[in-house]
């Protein structure tokens, strides 16, 4: 254990790990992949990747260095796996702007076509979570929206709030509401614990609680909210302004119509 | 007490007598109420009218509404959804009956007091105000009365019968009070100890992941990952339950070896791998805001943060000592387990607690 | 006579002394009077005079919000089951199908999507509480600004303060019943402020719960509480409060006609039992209205409680929102010694949290001993003429509101882009210095406030018409105040300052002044001397200005 991590450091451990895990992914395919399409769809993949290589050296080699191993401006990215590329690109938190509390998400710089080619080159660095296929991020049974709000309750709550509206964390840091996150987004943020979040791996939270707990949050976001006006689901602080501000406010301006003196008929 | 102010010493109180003032020229007499103006309603009987038909008017509108709330009732199915702007999707029959039984009262009350401010006289009345304490001849006669009164009792002179009176009253309330004790069982050191105390070195407990239900191995535990977990054997459907998860819950992370500034905390982990009691040491909500990079736990109630590379000490707000931690190690099949209770009780400190 | 008749004459029955009654309602009238007294009761209350005021009114919020709350919470009993038994829901609201809950709970949901109206009543319930609480302090607010806990009010001023503090923490139990994830995490916080109150706490705790926390004993306890004992304590009261409203008759504004000796207004009957009755429907209008306008505890979304589970923005409702900011900005000192703790960073807050309540109680009695006022007061003041009062009153708001700040603070950080910290930083400063630049600004404005007033008494109103002087100067014409707005301005009586009694009295022994009389002058002298009031302008002064010597 010792000895590894000192040599984690090893200016040439990253190439060691890259190579690695270069062979891993061919290994996997090879055993995986259907055999007749596998060359063209290897061929595709190293095209993909060539292109995602020329992406990064011109939006993110500045801060990750030239290859992904990281620098004192950004993380190494050898391991993230295309999961994390995928939701940090495709939410617009990379390429980050200006330094903060926290990299905040916004206007979507590149195609997702190019976020997979990106994706790619990352996910060729080193292994690491795979972004998800549409099937394992959509629900199909009706039972999974409530097993996912006890999950959500458990997990998420205590940062993203009961309704996912988000939240404070120290130091100017923030949960960040679920309401316009997409599913896929969602899901690979728990498989990847973007910046301060906590990663949800699949060895301790199976890939179909995440599934359920994806399908919580879409509900939770197109739910009417029975009883009028749901203040922005933010508990009593925004009851409390409004009871005040419109039924205190509303019973004030009745209470000055009902003690007013009537007008006269003659102006003095 | 030294003097009180005395009457003399402060400006004449403003009495009825404002007209007179007024002759001897003081500019700020009082001039006395004004003359009744009339209202329109007053002098215009075609006002009046008008007045009339509208509180008339407000009463219809409040018995159409609550035809309305009935009709709404017994229409409007109780988990239909309607779009209604600004308000967004909600609840038609929440909605429809609101409105209705609102618009209906309203309007009661709209109209009396638009009757009460067009129709009714508004002529101001003044009301004489007469001092509220007696006068000194009332004040000696009650008193007297009162001497009297306790004179024929003997309270004061026969002092064995006050005095057992007294004590008699003192005592009997005691029957109420030592009726309350049976409100719950005595504390005894229960607030000490937790479900994992069963622990032993020979025969462990396996931490239990809260989502799965099952032990965890600790190459399930990634680095940077947030896990909760519970002693093997509780289940939700079992009685106790709740007060058992309110003071084993864990919340399991894994840091860095390098990151780990607490030599003694991170001997209590299994390789980086820390188990924290998941109730917050101020007043006992679950702490488990944790912030991955930083490895600072942030309690959502009050804001008490840990730092759980550091033994969880308390950077930050109203928690007054460090997040109890559970030694852990693993078994001959690899799992996760305790192997005894927390070092010291979980959950808000009390008297008790050394 | 009836007596002597029935001795003479046998046939002849025993008849009342009191005349035909003209129709069925007098004759009803008559029979009542007979048994109850009634007519006597009238007498002095039925053209009781009220006068006109908006905010004469803001007592009448708090009782019609009162009588909505019972109205409703009668309603709420016969659905809801106060218990703790562990089931497992199937009802129609999907998201929650399967979930284990607890009876309270799960009754709430039906109460909500199962029962038709039930979640409009729950909402009304649950919304005229917001609004009971906050016109209770509003009203409150009017009456001490106003000066209208002095003698004869205090006692009653008490009473309004005591359904201020029950009003309260009834509210705090009924959130607690539901047993939803937030009310769950204040039954928590319950727990761990009782556990740090040295010595009991733990014992205390575990009568409470009926053992270890949650147990299965609090909800129907603080049900019996919330619907049984605190209402009724609040019911007293508030008959008591009426009665001496009543009994005082009400305070006025100083006006023309209006004395210490007299009240100026309108009859209860009919005018006061129409816009006072009315009034009430009103309230109700409203708060029906905003029932069905917007949520209120959608507990639904916050799931059922389990103590493993919480959900951040976990505040109580807004009326005990400063005793949370209290509890979140409290530094976190523990003293562990001789094998006991004691948890200060809880203890402090707790104890801060009447003191802060108390302030305002037992002010009236303050001020009366410092200004040696013995006097009855039914004029009400303006605020403006009791600067140092007012200055207070104004101090005691600003920390209110610091601390209801500090009690939302994640929910100013996330929506004004803070940091925590910072603002947990500024209240806790704030907590010590806002108060008192609040005092001194408000004291400064109120004189400014009586200055303008002085001005405008001696050299009229501005009218808005330029002149030009001959010697090519322009100057705006000031028109003199009518009468009864002269009267207005200088009608407030302006008392001086308590002097030391002499070192020597007259017989010529020496006699000192105690350390509690010379606080007290000292006291008297902040509120009356040179800076606590602007001196209102005399007759001479007026006479002087008027009497054509001009315009400055």
């Amino acid at each position: 254990m010792k000895k590894l991590s000192a040599r984690r450091r090893h200016p040439l451990a990253a190439l060691v790990v890259l190579l690695l895990a270069l062979a891993a992914t061919g290994g996997l395919y090879a055993a995986f992949a259907p055999a007749e399409k596998a060359q063209a769809d290897t061929s595709a993949q190293s095209l993909a990747i060539e292109e995602g290589k020329k992406l990064f050296a011109v939006g993110c080699s500045s801060c990750h260095g030239l290859d992904g191993q990281g620098s004192s401006d950004g993380p190494s990215l050898v391991g993230v796996g295309s999961a994390a590329v995928d939701f940090q690109v495709g939410t617009g938190r990379m390429p980050a702007q200006q330094s903060g509390a926290q990299v905040p998400s916004k206007k979507v710089v590149y195609s997702q076509a190019q976020i997979d080619q990106l994706a790619a080159y990352v996910a060729s660095l080193g292994p690491g979570p795979v972004a998800p296929t549409k099937e394992q991020y959509t629900s199909t049974d009706p039972n999974d929206v409530a097993k996912g709000g006890e999950l959500f309750r458990t997990n998420c709550a205590q940062c993203h709030n009961f309704a996912g509206k988000g939240g404070a964390l120290t130091k100017g840091k923030y949960a960040p509401t679920l309401e316009n996150t997409s599913p896929k987004h969602i899901y690979e943020a728990m498989q990847t614990g973007p910046q301060n979040m906590p990663s949800f791996p699949d060895t301790t939270m199976p890939e179909e609680q995440k599934k359920q707990i994806v399908a919580f949050v879409s509900h939770t976001n197109d739910e009417p909210s029975p009883g009028g006006l749901s203040l922005g689901s933010l508990g009593p602080v925004t009851e409390g302004l409004f009871g005040w501000i419109f039924a205190l406010g509303a019973l004030i301006v009745t209470a000055i119509w009902v003690a007013a003196h009537t007008t006269k008929a003659k102006k003095s | 007490m030294s003097h009180e102010m005395s009457d003399e010493k402060l400006p004449e109180s403003h009495g009825s007598e404002g007209h007179e003032a007024a002759v001897h020229g003081d500019p700020f007499a009082d001039p006395g109420l004004p003359a009744h103006e009339p209202r329109r309603t007053d002098i215009d009987e075609r006002a009046a009218k008008r007045a009339e038909r509208q509180v008339s008017l407000l009463f219809i509108v409040s018995m159409l509404a609550t035809v309305g709330f009935i009709a709404s009732y017994v229409a409007i199915d109780i988990d239909k959804i309607v779009y209604i702007f600004p308000l967004g999707h909600v609840s038609a029959l929440n909605f429809a009956l609101g409105m209705t039984l609102g618009v209906a009262l309203f309007c009661i009350g709209a109209g009396a007091v638009h009757w009460a401010r067009t129709l009714m006289s508004d002529h101001e009345i003044p009301a004489e105000r007469h001092p509220i304490e007696a006068d000194d001849e009332l004040r000696a006669d009650v008193i007297e009365q009162f001497k009297t009164g306790a004179a024929e009792s003997g309270f004061g002179r026969r002092k064995m019968l006050r005095n057992t009176l007294i004590g008699s009253m003192a005592l009997v309330p005691l029957s109420g009070v030592v009726l309350l004790r049976d409100l719950g069982p005595l504390p005894e050191d229960k607030l000490a100890h937790t479900g994992w105390e069963v622990a032993t070195p020979a025969k462990p407990l396996k931490l239990i992941n809260m989502n799965t239900n099952e032990p965890m191995k600790p190459e399930d535990i990634v680095t940077g990952s947030l896990t909760f977990a519970k002693p093997e054997g509780l289940e939700e459907d079992q009685e106790f339950f709740q007060e058992q998860i309110a003071k084993d819950a864990l919340m399991i992370i894994r840091i860095a070896p390098e990151d780990l500034k607490d030599r003694k905390s991170a001997d209590l982990g299994f390789e980086g791998i820390l188990a924290y009691s998941k109730i917050c040491t101020h007043v006992g909500c679950p702490i488990s805001l944790y912030e991955q990079q930083t490895h600072h736990a942030l309690c959502p109630c009050h804001q008490s943060t840990f730092d759980l590379a550091d033994g969880a000490r308390v950077i930050f707000g109203p928690a007054g000592h460090p997040l109890p931690q559970l030694k852990i190690t693993t078994d001959e099949k690899g799992f996760l387990v305790a192997t005894g209770d927390f070092q010291e009780p979980v959950g808000p400190s009390y008297w008790e607690r050394p | 006579m009836s007596t002597a008749n029935s001795a003479t004459s046998g046939a002849s029955k025993p008849a009342s002394t009191r005349a035909k009654p003209a129709n069925k309602f007098e004759a009803a009238a008559d029979w009542t009077d007979g048994r109850l007294g009634i007519y006597t009761l009238a007498k002095s209350n039925l053209r009781k005079i009220f006068p006109d005021h908006w905010s004469f009114m803001l007592g009448e919020i708090c009782l019609y919000t009162f009588i909505i709350i019972i109205l409703t919470g009668v309603y709420l009993t016969l659905f809801f089951k106060p218990s703790m038994a562990e089931t497992v829901y199937h009802g129609t609201y999907a998201p929650l199908n399967g979930i284990r809950m607890s009876e309270a709970y799960a009754s709430t949901m039906d109460i909500s999507f199962e029962v038709r109206g039930g979640l409009l009543i729950r909402q009304i319930h649950h919304w005229a509480a917001i609004v009971f609480v906050a016109a209770m302090l509003v009203h409150m607010m009017r009456v001490f600004f106003t000066g209208a806990f002095r003698k004869p009010r205090e006692i009653n001023w008490l009473f309004g303060a005591g359904l201020l503090f029950l009003g309260m923490f009834d509210g705090f139990m009924g959130y607690s019943l539901p047993d939803d994830l937030l009310s769950g995490t204040g039954i928590r916080f319950m727990e761990g402020a009782i556990l740090a109150v040295p010595l009991v706490g733990t014992y205390l705790q575990f009568f409470l719960y009926g053992g270890q926390f949650p147990g299965t004993d609090i909800v129907p306890r603080f049900f019996t509480i919330h619907v049984l004992l605190i209402p009724g304590i609040m019911l007293g009261l508030l008959v008591a409060h009426l009665i001496l409203v009543f009994y005082h008759k009400h305070t006025q504004f100083a006006g023309p006609g209006r004395t210490e000796k007299n009240v100026v207004g309108m009859p209860l009957m009919p005018v006061y039992m129409a816009k006072a009755g009315g009034f009430f429907f009103l309230v109700f209008g409203v708060i029906a209205a905003a029932s069905a306008i917007a949520t209120v505890n959608p507990i639904w979304a916050y799931g059922p409680y389990r103590p493993d589970q919480v959900s951040t923005d976990a505040q109580p409702d807004w009326y005990m929102g400063f005793s949370e900011g209290l509890i979140r900005v409290m530094p976190g000192w523990e003293i562990r010694a001789w094998g006991h703790t004691l948890n200060l960073g809880v203890f402090i807050p707790l104890m801060v949290f009447p003191l802060v309540l108390m302030a305002i109680w037992v002010y009236p009695f303050i001020e009366a001993w410092v200004t040696g006022d013995k006097r009855e007061h039914h004029i009400a003041d303006r605020p403006r003429n009791a600067p140092v009062r007012t200055g207070f009153g104004a101090a005691w708001i600003s920390l209110y509101v610091l601390l209801l700040i500090g009690g939302g603070n994640d929910l100013l950080a996330t929506h004004l882009h803070l940091s925590i910290n910072s603002i947990t930083y500024f209240v806790r400063v704030g907590f010590f210095v806002v108060p008192v630049l609040t005092f001194f600004i408000t004291k400064r404005w109120c004189l400014g406030l009586q200055r303008r007033d002085k001005d405008k008494v001696l050299h009229g109103r501005e009218s808005g018409v330029i002149k030009r002087l001959p010697h090519g100067e322009f100057v705006e014409i000031h028109e003199q105040l009518p009468q009864d707005k002269l009267y207005k301005l200088t009608a407030h009586e302006q008392p001086q300052p308590l002097e030391l009694p002499a070192e020597v009295d007259e017989n010529g022994v020496a006699r000192k002044a105690g350390p509690i009389a010379k606080t007290r002058a000292k006291l008297s002298e902040a509120f009356y001397g040179e800076g606590g009031q602007i001196a209102k302008p005399t007759a001479e002064e007026h006479h002087e200005i008027t009497s054509g010597h001009g315009h400055h």
